[in-house]
């Protein structure tokens, strides 16, 4: 069949579509964003009938697509690595009630930090969840691992993780497809109480799933991805990879045989009998792990009881944080390492920055010119493109930690007294996380001032849509905003001195004031201008 | 035979599309390719690369070595400079000298000038100035990618047919517009 040059994302997406997968649910996020973005324009989908559309955060779109598994369809989640911290309830407790069509928990890290507040390692919760994981190691693996990860889903009655890295995601190549599987039929759980995790029957489930983590291992150390390379001639060392780090590792020794044992782990729980077998031949090991030292905390948690030497992230043979590369792989097994010039001291940073036109920019000016009366350190924000007026020339917010947090925390400030505490989110973030939050501070009547940037798209990821869109306004005073402190304005420099008299009085009211900025996206615009130009 | 390129500009500039050319050609020849991208934050105004490999065998890496790059290929001086550590000895820069300005602390230009000048292999020339001269004002990327491709191996009739197939779908103004682009980059020395 054809060869189709996809990014990691988009593999999946394809290998999905062809596994006969009838859902995708999802909330954008990088490095995952590109799943459902693939899944949107493809005709297949279309014709198909695949659900494609955006969930309104990560929990509800986990929750769906448990709710599909349910009636026996295939279905996949979609998320990045800190989404999963808002879906962790279903997450945890989809292991608990198995699933009924294949379910595929999709999740993208991103080591490094490229686009992303931390660097959390997503296979600490599939190991705390007790699921299988797959990670796939290039894009064909990406492309395969659905079909695998669906028929494995089946086949246990049990959601399967898939864990990406920015690096997969987000690079593309050559992947061959295979013939497409139909969709499966409706069809309800044989077992009626398979989702009721009532304690007693929860306690029942939960037997079987830790029965189940024998076969789980039984399928890691037959699996197809795992590859357990045992026979070379050089055992002072013997080397396991995770995911990408095999790549790194191949790239590392060029054309030439890797002289070491080498395990190649793309599935867990890790095939710790076949570990056991190297460590035994081995004079060390050395552990090449995209991401957090996971595999390395299982090895020296208790696996081993031996004193040979287990190199990796916790002792320094790579740095604790950031994520691999040739270069770094290279030095940790002591192998040369090369490099070119270092960086001229005159280059300079460029951050990213708002767009010109960005209509978050005159929204900030406005709030700066308002703000000037009180000192610095009232302003909440959130995560979104908005965070970006952080820099300067606006300086204009004081934090940013999780979606839906600028509200919540401008409220615990109020309530502590801060005043004015002022809380800036996007119009999407406010979706996925903020509408609780503005409950919360309308029950306790808190003196916040909330500003919901409207520039009617998802646009730190690319101008997805969602759930919200055109009923903001309509949902405050639904939850119970006066009518009267729901302000709205076009954010425009000649609307200047309007948005900060706005602005003022809105600080000035005691209670809580909600402001919405409504202007669209420039980059949304340019794209629709485009499209009508067509 | 495999080439190793760091594409680096600017968010927007448009290197993701040398990027396609090039890889389009590379599978017409039935070579291999990787090619990470960036994608999130960094594509807001901010520093953006692609590392692009090439190769007529498996390659395993998504990334580039340090040391290891046949080429540095950017749309913008500066951002030149920023991938150094991945040039090898022997390896091309190939750069356009127009900066793109969008922080305060924009460094002086000759002072990136000579910087890229103390590179042995390099070729360095205003790409905005001539798109517009020969008024492919948007193709300022190919004239970019013009003037790398003898450098990578790639002749005219492949990179043309690149153009051919990538925008067709954009209407034969657009096609001819690169063609002329891809063609006066061919020519800087």
């Amino acid at each position: 069949m054809e060869k189709l040059m996809l990014l990691g994302d988009e593999a999946l997406a394809q290998g999905a579509l062809d596994a006969g997968v009838s859902g995708f649910y999802g909330y954008p996020g990088t490095p995952s964003t590109e799943i459902i973005e693939y899944v949107q324009k493809s005709r297949q989908a279309i014709e198909a009938g695949v659900h494609r559309t955006w969930s309104s955060n990560e929990k509800t779109a986990t929750e769906s697509a448990i709710g599909m598994s349910y009636a026996g369809k295939r279905a996949i989640v979609t998320m990045k690595h800190v989404g999963l911290n808002v879906a962790a309830d279903p997450f945890m407790n989809s292991a608990m009630t198995g699933a009924n069509g294949g379910l595929i928990i999709t999740v993208a890290d991103d080591p490094s930090m490229h686009s992303s507040q931390n660097e959390q390692d997503s296979r600490y919760f599939g190991h705390f969840s007790m699921m299988p994981v797959l990670e796939p190691s290039n894009q064909q693996e990406c492309y395969d691992m659905a079909f695998y990860g669906f028929e494995l889903s089946e086949k246990y009655q049990m959601p399967v993780m898939i864990r990406l890295t920015t690096r997969l995601s987000h690079s593309r190549s050559g992947v061959s497809r295979r013939n497409p599987l139909p969709q499966n039929e409706l069809k309800l759980p044989k077992d009626p109480v398979q989702y009721v995790l009532l304690p007693a029957i929860a306690r029942r489930k939960y037997k079987k799933l830790i029965e189940l983590q024998k076969d789980f291992m039984a399928e890691s150390l037959a699996s197809p991805f795992n590859e357990y390379m045992l026979e070379a001639p050089d055992t002072s060392k013997g080397i396991i990879t995770t995911g990408l780090g095999y790549n790194y590792l191949r790239e590392v020794y060029r054309d030439t045989p890797i002289p070491h044992p080498v395990i190649k782990v793309c599935q867990y729980p890790p095939p710790i009998a076949k570990i056991h077998e190297m460590y035994d031949k081995c004079d060390s090991l050395y552990i090449l792990e995209e991401g957090m030292p996971v595999l390395e905390e299982m090895l020296k948690g208790g696996n081993f009881k031996g004193t040979k030497p287990i190199h990796g992230r916790l002792d320094g043979t790579l740095s604790r944080e950031g994520e691999l590369n040739p270069n770094k792989v290279a030095k940790a097994l002591g192998l040369p390492d090369s490099y070119g010039k270092d960086i001229p001291e005159i280059v300079a940073g460029r951050p990213p920055a708002l767009c010109v036109g960005c209509p978050h920019a005159d929204s900030y000016l406005a709030l700066n010119e308002a703000m000037k009366d009180y000192e610095k350190g009232h302003v909440f924000s959130d995560i979104g493109c908005y965070t970006l007026g952080f820099l300067p020339p606006y300086s204009a917010i004081n934090s940013c930690v999780d979606m839906g947090a600028s509200i919540t925390m401008a409220k615990g400030a109020a309530d502590s007294g801060l005043f004015p505490a002022v809380a800036v989110i996007g119009d999407s973030t406010f979706t996925h996380s903020g509408i609780t939050g503005l409950l919360d501070c309308l029950y306790d009547k808190s003196n916040v001032v909330i500003v919901i940037l409207d520039n009617s798209t998802t646009g730190m990821t690319g101008g997805q849509d969602y759930t919200a869109f055109g009923k903001l306004e309509k949902i405050c005073a639904g939850l119970g905003v006066e009518p009267e402190h729901i302000r709205t304005f076009v954010p425009f420099k000649k609307n200047f001195d309007e948005m900060v008299q706005i602005f003022r009085e809105e600080i000035a009211y005691e209670g809580v004031s909600v402001v919405i900025p409504i202007r669209e996206c420039v980059q949304t615009l340019k794209r629709k201008h485009k499209q009508e130009a067509k | 035979m495999k080439k190793d390129i760091i594409l680096a500009g600017v968010g927007g500039q448009g290197i993701l599309t040398i990027a396609t050319l090039l890889g389009h050609a590379a599978l017409a020849r039935g070579w291999q390719l990787k090619q990470a991208e960036v994608h999130g934050m960094s594509q807001r105004g901010g520093d953006v690369q692609s590392h692009l490999r090439l190769s007529d065998s498996p390659i395993h890496s998504d990334l580039i070595t340090m040391g290891k790059a046949d080429m540095i290929l950017s749309v913008e001086p500066m951002e030149a400079l920023r991938y150094l550590p991945y040039l090898a000895a022997d390896g091309w820069i190939i750069a356009n000298s127009k900066p793109f300005k969008n922080i305060p602390n924009y460094p002086d230009e000759e002072a990136i000038y000579a910087e890229i000048k103390a590179i042995k292999n390099h070729k360095l020339f205003d790409a905005d100035a001539i798109a517009e001269e020969i008024k492919a004002r948007r193709s300022m990327n190919i004239v970019v990618l013009g003037a790398a491709i003898t450098e990578l191996g790639f002749g005219y009739e492949e990179i043309a047919n690149s153009i051919q197939a990538i925008f067709k779908s954009k209407g034969e103004s657009i096609v001819e517009a690169n063609i002329r682009a891809l063609e006066a980059g061919m020519k800087i020395k």
